[in-house]
């Protein structure tokens, strides 16, 4: 339904997006996920064909977006960041002109009815859209892409500035408009993607650094391995950091060499508590050492305060991919390639997972 | 191109813009018509005309200001460009709906003329030729106006721009006489606004100057739909 191969697009010097391809199914939901600035919008935009791209290649249903831009074009609803509202128009006029500007051939009335019952707006129709809230503006705006019923719809940031129950409410409707529909939809808001989407894109600074469906994603980087303990030392002062550490390590050798450590990876971490800190630990695959660190605890005369796995979210996720260097991408990097002195940046990671 | 000229005609209306744009129009040309033709006992409307172009020269901004400013500035013009429409629908919705406003202010010359013909014999062919020339003028510095309001967020900026390019063109005259290459001179003269429409009003029908407003008009139309496709490459 939708193709998009090597997109790119510079302004000036600056690739705000960077060879992205990506290819979307009839009746898929596919998420874009992204930090502010990202390049969300700017794909978007040329998806609809409000801004060209410096190369590459945007097919709609087969249609070229710069070739023949009117024929793609009458394929997409398309809702921008910010909805194109004439403000000081009712919602009934304002629909009414995009109805004609589409050019929309099936029954004006009943059309712009069933428009405005899915997006509840049928009580504000007679307003005009200066005094509408946001929400309600966002819903209009969601309207007039619905108009026409175009077979594929990219909604940027849908929900921004809804409440909770409107958000809640465009999520159904979102999720059932899938089902006829091809949707694009972007957001930062992670949870809104993972309850909608059928497949995600992870973009950040222009080029995609996962893909997948959350699942795949979250296989590709998670480590069930890994946990979090806080272990208070005898000193409870810094003091008491290395020779932690030191004793973690040491879990499951012998201590002359003869077995291998079954720690693959510890660090300590921030100091939660005064004079109390927290330390990554990492496990060789298949080991549970959660017995040993207690046993190692109580034979040092050390508290063990808490100890957590990591369960990542994509939560976890997309901050590892997106956070440029951050401390936990640094973990990534060095579980995926054992080497401490990884300093590859979280794009060049999260490409890397997705080969 | 039809959504748009009916949308925007509503929006000349419903802004209020339509009627600070009509009673303008009127107060002058009901002033100039009363001093220029009224008081000196004649039917000729030609005085009329030719006082009103300083007044369309500052009205015709006021008109143009916000039909592509303001589709920048509040982002609805990301709802018209991936529409499926062309760029010169856009244009050309704008365009002609402006001078369709115009249009409306200039016909109450016609109630003028009725009230004329009560006391005297109208003659029709130089209003007739007067009312063409001052569309044709129209059509042009509209055509500028709508050019000069997509380069621009500002209504305001857009406003005093256009006012100033059209001066600009308003001083052709003046410039030319002050330069002493003739070769140059010819170029201003020949490219007056001012000196054609004042011909028109003279009596003279010069079908060069219409093809000359017209070309005008054309031009800048497609300056504007040039600006908005580079928007989109930019």
């Amino acid at each position: 339904m939708i193709e998009v191969k090597n997109l790119t697009k510079k302004y000036g010097d600056k690739k705000a997006v960077d060879n992205i391809s990506f290819k979307v199914g009839k009746g898929e939901i596919l998420g874009f996920l992204g930090p502010n600035g990202a390049g969300k919008s700017t794909t978007m935009n040329m998806l609809t064909g409000y801004i060209s791209s410096t190369s590459g290649q945007i097919l709609i249903n087969g249609v070229d977006i710069l070739e023949e831009p009117k024929k793609a074009k009458s394929f997409i609803g398309y809702l921008p960041e910010i909805p194109p509202l004439y403000i000081d128009m009712t919602v009934e006029g304002y629909l009414n002109f995009m109805f004609d500007l589409k050019r929309c051939k099936l029954p004006r009335k009943a059309h712009l009815k069933d428009v405005c019952d899915l997006c509840r707006i049928t009580d504000v129709k007679g307003r005009i859209i200066k005094n509408l809230s946001k929400g309600y503006r966002q819903r209009v705006g969601l309207a007039q892409a619905l108009i026409g019923n175009p077979p594929v719809l990219i909604l940027d940031e849908p929900t921004v500035g809804l409440d909770p129950k409107q958000i809640l409410e465009i999520r159904t409707l979102i999720k059932k408009l899938g089902k006829s529909h091809t949707v694009i939809l972007s957001s930062h808001i992670l949870p809104e993607i993972q309850a909608v989407c059928d497949k995600i894109i992870i973009i950040n600074k222009g080029v995609i650094a996962a893909d997948g469906t959350a699942n795949e994603i979250a296989k590709n980087i998670t480590n069930e391995h890994k946990m979090t303990v806080r272990i208070e030392g005898s000193t409870k002062t810094a003091a008491d950091k290395d020779e932690i550490v030191r004793a973690i390590k040491a879990i499951g050798s012998d201590g002359e060499g003869g077995a291998k450590s079954s720690v693959k990876f510890v660090r300590a971490d921030m100091e939660r508590e005064p004079g109390i800190y927290d330390y990554d630990v990492e496990s060789v695959e298949g080991v549970d050492i959660r017995r040993d660190i207690n046993k190692m605890c109580a034979e040092h005369g050390w508290n063990l305060l808490m100890m957590q796995l990591s369960d990542l979210t994509l939560e976890d996720i997309f901050l590892k991919i997106t956070m440029g260097d951050g401390m936990i991408v640094g973990d990534v990097n060095e579980n995926h390639e054992e080497s401490s002195e990884n300093e590859k940046t979280s794009a060049d990671n999260g490409k890397g997972d997705e080969e | 191109m039809g959504a748009i000229y009916r949308r925007e005609m509503n929006a000349f209306f419903t802004s209020g813009l339509a009627y600070v744009f009509l009673a303008v129009y009127f107060l002058f040309s009901g002033y100039f018509f009363y001093q220029g033709t009224l008081i000196q006992a004649t039917t000729d409307t030609s005085p009329l005309f030719s006082a009103m172009f300083l007044v369309v020269l500052f009205l015709i901004p006021i008109l143009t200001m916000r039909l592509l400013s303001e589709e920048k500035k509040q982002k609805t013009d990301q709802g018209l460009l991936t529409a499926p429409i062309g760029l010169w629908s856009i244009v050309l919705g704008k365009y002609f709906a402006a001078l369709t406003l115009f249009v409306i202010a200039e016909s109450i010359v016609f109630v003028y003329a009725i009230i004329l013909s009560c006391f005297g014999t109208v003659v029709w062919s130089t209003l007739l030729a007067n009312y063409f020339a001052m569309l044709l003028l129209a059509a042009a510095f509209i055509a500028v106006g709508v050019f000069i309001s997509s380069l621009t967020e500002n209504q305001m900026a857009s406003a005093v721009a256009s006012f100033l390019a059209l001066m600009l063109l308003y001083m052709f005259d003046s410039i030319g006489s002050g330069i002493s290459i003739e070769f140059i001179k010819k170029i201003f003269t020949s490219l007056s606004f001012y000196s054609r429409y004042v011909e028109f009003t003279m009596g003279i029908f010069n079908l060069s100057s219409v093809v000359f407003y017209l070309s005008a008009a054309f031009l800048f139309n497609f300056f504007t739909v040039r600006v908005l496709e580079k928007r989109r490459w930019g």
